[in-house]
């Protein structure tokens, strides 16, 4: 498997990720470099493994459901670009 | 006075516990070696006010005689961990001026027991790098030059600005964190000690997140003992992380003392890598007969996925970093560069805010999660690690710990290896199967090369066991007598 | 289990000029956990709060912040599978969905795509006309709602509001097993009703507590499967209902015209009864999804399953089935007091110590026709279960009339009281004495002659005699001895 241009703009996209026109084919070269070097896991015998996503094998712990809550609204807006009347704001979002 | 800042983290301890200095002139120095060193690169913020205000508050305290095990001691952190009322950055550009209405658990935790915070350390950007280089504050640049030489080093990364700090002289430790290697490889670089605890040990809470399933915070200081006391207070079961671990934390100093007579120690011969330096063979070897010493029986095993472990990881973090650094989209925090319309601004927001590394590894991610391509890349990736953690679940059946190099080479030249991805991956070649199997692994500075710079041994040990680690690595720093210092130069 | 080779009833196929066509329904309801706080944090989870103020760290997706599990959530999905009769999957696990958009803090929603906490099932749908269908549960998962994005304060700018942001849902996907917009409609209220029994969500569609995303395809009746489309987000019946009748003649209308159905996500405008394209399949999203790495698989043992199924309420199926068996109800009858948790409760308590056919009958033609008219909700109803009670003891026993009974309905409903004593007070006990009654009745005969003719002549017409019994009784006769009486005196 390798990615041309095409495929290096549509995970650019994925990613929310701007890059320059002329930066897609050079970057499509370093992303195959890794790919390639990431295919020899080809190798390996993996016949009837599951896969590992956690290397603890208990269920996840729980809370209870009952409400706390020790920030404020302006904690959570603190940082924010700009804010509104105690709303995040961001440039028009039409779908 | 002036010394102050070579003392070790439990000397400190000791000294002001017998009044010969107080908190205040402790971390007095450390500031001051800090504004000394600009031309390291290490700290990105020095609170240089709260921490005196900490530090005279722990002279309260200990007048009152009401101390805790690390009070007074003035520590640096990495700008990973989220620190409140003090700007946190990650490394990166994105976030901006982002100050966290919060303390990590792990940081809390080392104020709760005294400790005091001298500034934010500088890092890989998001922790993505093995050389500091991927900051976006620049990088830092090592306290070790090779000898008669003044060729600028990488401290290694991403948590060097920790190493370099703690090695100069800048705080008697530091936290850092490790997803591929990232305190061990630094420490080896730099002649300090750096422990990767078992993966749940220490809370990710209030950490930045690069790869959740691999991230560990741990110390770098400069002696195995300092290791343990501080990764003592870091530790800890957190309701507020799922994946932190509900066990006790064990007495980890009483434990750099203990015997070794009749441990049994795995050399892995997957870990022989072609190209390594004959320095670092022979390193290991001693580091073999120093066990011996010990009373160790020195066992050969094997590891035969090891080569894959390093591939398996750039599928792992990516995607899991990918997912995790979403949350970057100039909304709540961080650095929003405004385009015409909503998509415009996250794709110019994250695409100037993050720098090349980072975007790379975003993109490996998403790729490798994309429709038609997660079984291939992603389901085999996690087989691939099932099968290294059952290396390493078979070997633990014959030995105790497992004792490896902890990286391929010595500290580099700045700027010599930004060309080939794939080549600086590399460095994390030892290090990286202890995070796939969420094992602990603690670097120990053994020997300086012939042209004088660190180089460390790697203790693997069984999950939840760093005593053992600690125990080995207490041994190998007695037998290394490891006390060379980088001549100052900065 | 998808019963693909079911064919609609002809009544509700779309006949147009190149013959007929049939509609093919599946279902995504989310139903929103009615738990106090978030599914992955303590946020609570109020309506209506001021913006942003119920959003804890993790919420607002602050670096370092982590997700824990509300074990409250998973026994409320737990309790709604086992309701739906569906596989309980013990091993479960959360995985991330990740894209872009300002009310999705994180960049991913928290959701379980490989494997869900809820397996396959099937649910019994009760139809209008005493028919019945069943309907395939392909799956139900737990996942995160995403916050608010308002378009409309700035004509720039979105607004974001986190404040549900987090808050717990289940997902729960049918089968496409449905044939109409009524046959939709009945499974949305059945589920409904489901989630209402069991408390785990309260359904109130119209604070989009429980919602609808529609998939809708046509083929010709019994033929090959067409190309869906999807349209997201219904809050109500009647939207369900009307999105599906227009999606449904547009696709005929296109095909028809020899063209094709993109499969799209669509929606629908409430405004105009029409639904649009929201996105192609070409511009679908990407997901991503993988395991969400901050959070272990939830493993559910055999012995706490067991307590959760032991702790279930009585069931709408199982109710109706106990109201035909032991009450003697008709199907119809049982399956309309059992199709909302708080009839069948107020139902059992007027049934109480009565008969319960009486009682089912005097509700459903009485009680229930006065709260629709009034469009007032049983839990609201001025009469309360306890007086209706005392009113069908009354008829049972013959104090009153089914007549009077009406009107101490009337009464009760307008000011209020106890049935007893306002028919004690109003004198409105039935008079069941038949001397008093032959009375009246010989006082009515012999003032008629000629109606008294005219009924031995038309047995039919005795009614009249009736009417006038019971206007000087003022309807407190006893309609079976008036009828007795009269029968003897004149008809014998
Ligand atoms: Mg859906
Ligand atoms: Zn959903």
């Amino acid at each position: 498997m390798s990615v041309d241009a095409k495929t290096v703009r549509k995970i650019a996209h994925l990613a929310r990720i701007e890059v320059a026109e002329e930066r897609l084919a050079p970057l499509a070269d370093e992303l195959n470099g890794i790919l390639h070097w990431i295919e020899q896991l080809n190798e390996v015998d993996v016949e009837g493994i599951a896969p590992m996503a956690s290397v603890e094998d208990v269920s996840t712990p729980v809370r209870k459901d009952v409400v706390s809550i020790d920030n404020t609204r302006e904690d959570v807006l603190a940082n924010a670009p700009r804010t509104e009347e105690g709303f995040f704001v961001m440039p028009k979002a039409v779908e | 006075m002036s010394t102050l800042n070579e003392l070790t983290l439990a000397g400190a301890i000791s000294g002001m516990k017998n009044k010969d200095f107080s908190s205040r002139e402790l971390t007095q120095t450390h500031l001051d070696a800090i504004a000394d060193a600009d031309a390291l690169n290490a700290f990105l913020v020095t609170t240089k006010e709260a921490a005196l205000n900490m530090a005279d508050a722990s002279d309260v305290r200990r007048a009152r005689g009401d101390v805790g095990p690390l009070d007074g001691i003035p520590l640096g952190i990495k700008d990973l961990f989220c620190t409140k009322g003090t700007r946190t950055t990650a490394g990166s550009k994105i976030l901006g001026e982002f100050t966290p209405t919060y303390e990590s658990t792990v940081s809390a935790n080392l104020w709760r027991d005294g400790a005091v915070m001298l500034g934010k350390l500088n890092m890989d950007e998001f922790a993505m790098g093995s050389s500091n280089e991927n900051s976006a504050f620049g990088p830092v640049v090592n306290p070790w030059r090779a000898k008669g030489k003044t060729q600028k080093l990488v401290p290694g990364g991403s948590s060097g600005g920790s190493a370099a700090a703690v090695t100069a002289g800048l705080c008697l430790g530091a936290t850092a964190t490790d997803t591929g290697g990232s305190i061990r490889q630094p420490a080896s670089f730099t002649g300090t000690v750096g422990i990767k605890p078992t993966y749940g040990r220490c809370s990710r809470w209030g950490i930045v997140a690069f790869a959740s399933s691999l991230d560990q915070a741990g110390p770098i200081t400069r002696t195995v003992k300092d290791a343990a006391i501080m990764l003592g207070s870091m530790a800890g079961y957190d309701p507020k992380d799922s994946t932190s671990i509900k066990a006790e934390v064990p007495d980890f100093a009483a434990s750099c003392t203990r015997s070794l007579k009749g441990l049994r120690i795995g050399v892995p011969k997957e870990y022989r890598v072609e190209g390594m330096p004959a320095e670092i063979e022979k390193l290991w070897a001693d580091g073999m007969n120093w066990l011996r010493a010990e009373g160790c029986e020195i066992v050969d095993v094997s590891l035969p996925h090891t080569k894959y472990a390093l591939p398996a990881y750039y599928i792992i973090a990516p995607a899991e970093a990918s997912s995790n650094l979403a949350r970057y989209d100039g909304m709540r925090y961080g650095v929003r560069v405004d385009g015409t319309d909503l998509t415009e601004t996250y794709e110019k927001s994250r695409g100037q805010g993050f720098g090349e590394e980072v975007r790379r590894r975003i993109m490996i991610g998403a790729y490798v999660l994309s429709a038609g391509f997660y079984d291939a890349y992603y389901i085999r990736a996690q087989k691939v690690r099932a099968r290294i953690a059952e290396d390493f679940k078979n070997v633990f059946e014959r030995c105790d710990a497992l004792l490896t190099p902890t990286a391929p080479s010595a500290a580099f030249g700045i700027g010599s290896r930004l060309n080939d991805p794939v080549q600086m991956y590399l460095n994390d070649i030892f290090t990286v199967t202890a995070n796939l199997a969420g094992l602990p692994g603690i670097s120990v500075p053994a020997a300086l090369d012939s042209s004088g710079l660190p180089l460390g041994l790697q203790v693997i040990g069984k999950a939840l066991d760093e005593e053992t680690c600690f125990a080995i690595g207490g041994a190998l720093e007695r037998a290394a007598d490891f006390n060379a210092k980088p001549d100052k130069w900065w | 289990m998808f019963t693909a080779e079911r064919v609609a009833d002809k009544s509700d196929w779309i006949t147009t000029d190149t013959g007929d066509w049939e509609i093919i329904i599946g279902l995504e309801i989310h139903a929103q956990v009615a738990s106090e706080a978030k599914l992955f944090s303590g946020a609570p989870t109020q309506y209506g709060a001021e913006p942003n103020t119920q959003v804890t760290l993790v919420d607002a997706a602050m670096p370092g912040m982590l997700p824990v599990l509300n074990e409250y959530c998973v026994e409320q999905a737990v309790r709604t599978g086992m309701g739906m009769k569906a596989q309980i999957n013990s091993f479960s696990r959360f995985d991330r969905k990740n894209y872009f958009y300002p009310d999705l803090p994180q960049g991913y929603q928290i959701s379980q795509l490989y494997h869900p906490i809820v397996g396959e099932g099937k649910m019994l749908v009760e139809l209008d006309e005493g028919e019945s269908i069943t309907v395939g549960i392909e799956r139900l998962h737990l996942e995160q709602d995403a916050g608010k994005s308002i378009h409309d304060l700035d004509p720039n700018s979105t607004y974001v509001d986190l404040n549900r942001c987090g808050v717990a849902l289940m997902e729960i996907v049918s089968k496409p097993d449905m044939r109409s917009s009524r046959e939709a409609a009945a499974y949305v209220r059945k589920l409904r009703a489901l989630v209402r029994y069991l408390g785990t969500c309260d359904g109130d569609m119209e604070k989009g507590n429980l919602r609808a995303d529609v998939n809708v395809s046509v083929r010709r009746p019994g033929g090959e499967l067409g190309t869906r489309c999807e349209i997201k987000n219904l809050n109500s019946m009647r939207f369900i209902q009307q999105a599906i009748e227009y999606e449904a003649r547009r696709q005929i209308e296109i095909l028809e015209n020899g063209g094709e159905i993109d499969q799209e996500t669509r929606l629908y405008n409430t405004d105009t009864g029409e639904t649009r394209t929201m996105r192609s399949k070409e511009d679908a999203h990407d997901y991503r999804y993988f395991p969400d790495p901050d959070l272990l698989p939830v493993k559910l043992s055999e012995q706490w399953l067991a307590a959760i199924k032991a702790d279930l309420p009585e069931l709408p199926d199982e109710k109706k089935a106990r109201f035909v068996s032991d009450y003697g109800l008709s199907d119809y009858d049982a399956s309309v007091l059992v199709s909302d948790r708080e009839k069948a409760a107020y139902y059992e308590e007027v049934a109480e110590g009565n008969d319960k056919k009486l009682a089912a009958n005097w509700l459903l033609n009485e009680v229930f026709g006065k709260l629709n008219k009034e469009n007032v909700d049983i839990l609201d109803s001025p009469v309360s279960a306890v007086a209706n009670r005392a009113i069908v003891g009354m008829i049972s026993d013959k104090t009153i009339s089914g007549k009077i009974a009406k009107q101490v309905f009337e009464i009760c409903w307008e000011d209020g009281g106890d049935p007893a004593g306002i028919v004690e007070e109003r004198g409105l006990k039935q008079v069941t004495d038949t001397g008093a009654i032959e009375a009246m009745i010989d006082e009515i005969i012999t003032a008629n002659p000629d109606q008294a003719a005219k009924v031995r002549d038309k047995p039919k017409t005795l009614g009249w005699f009736v009417g006038q019994v019971m206007q000087v009784s003022k309807g407190k006769a006893n309609p079976q001895a008036v009828n007795e009486i009269l029968r003897k005196k004149l008809l014998d």
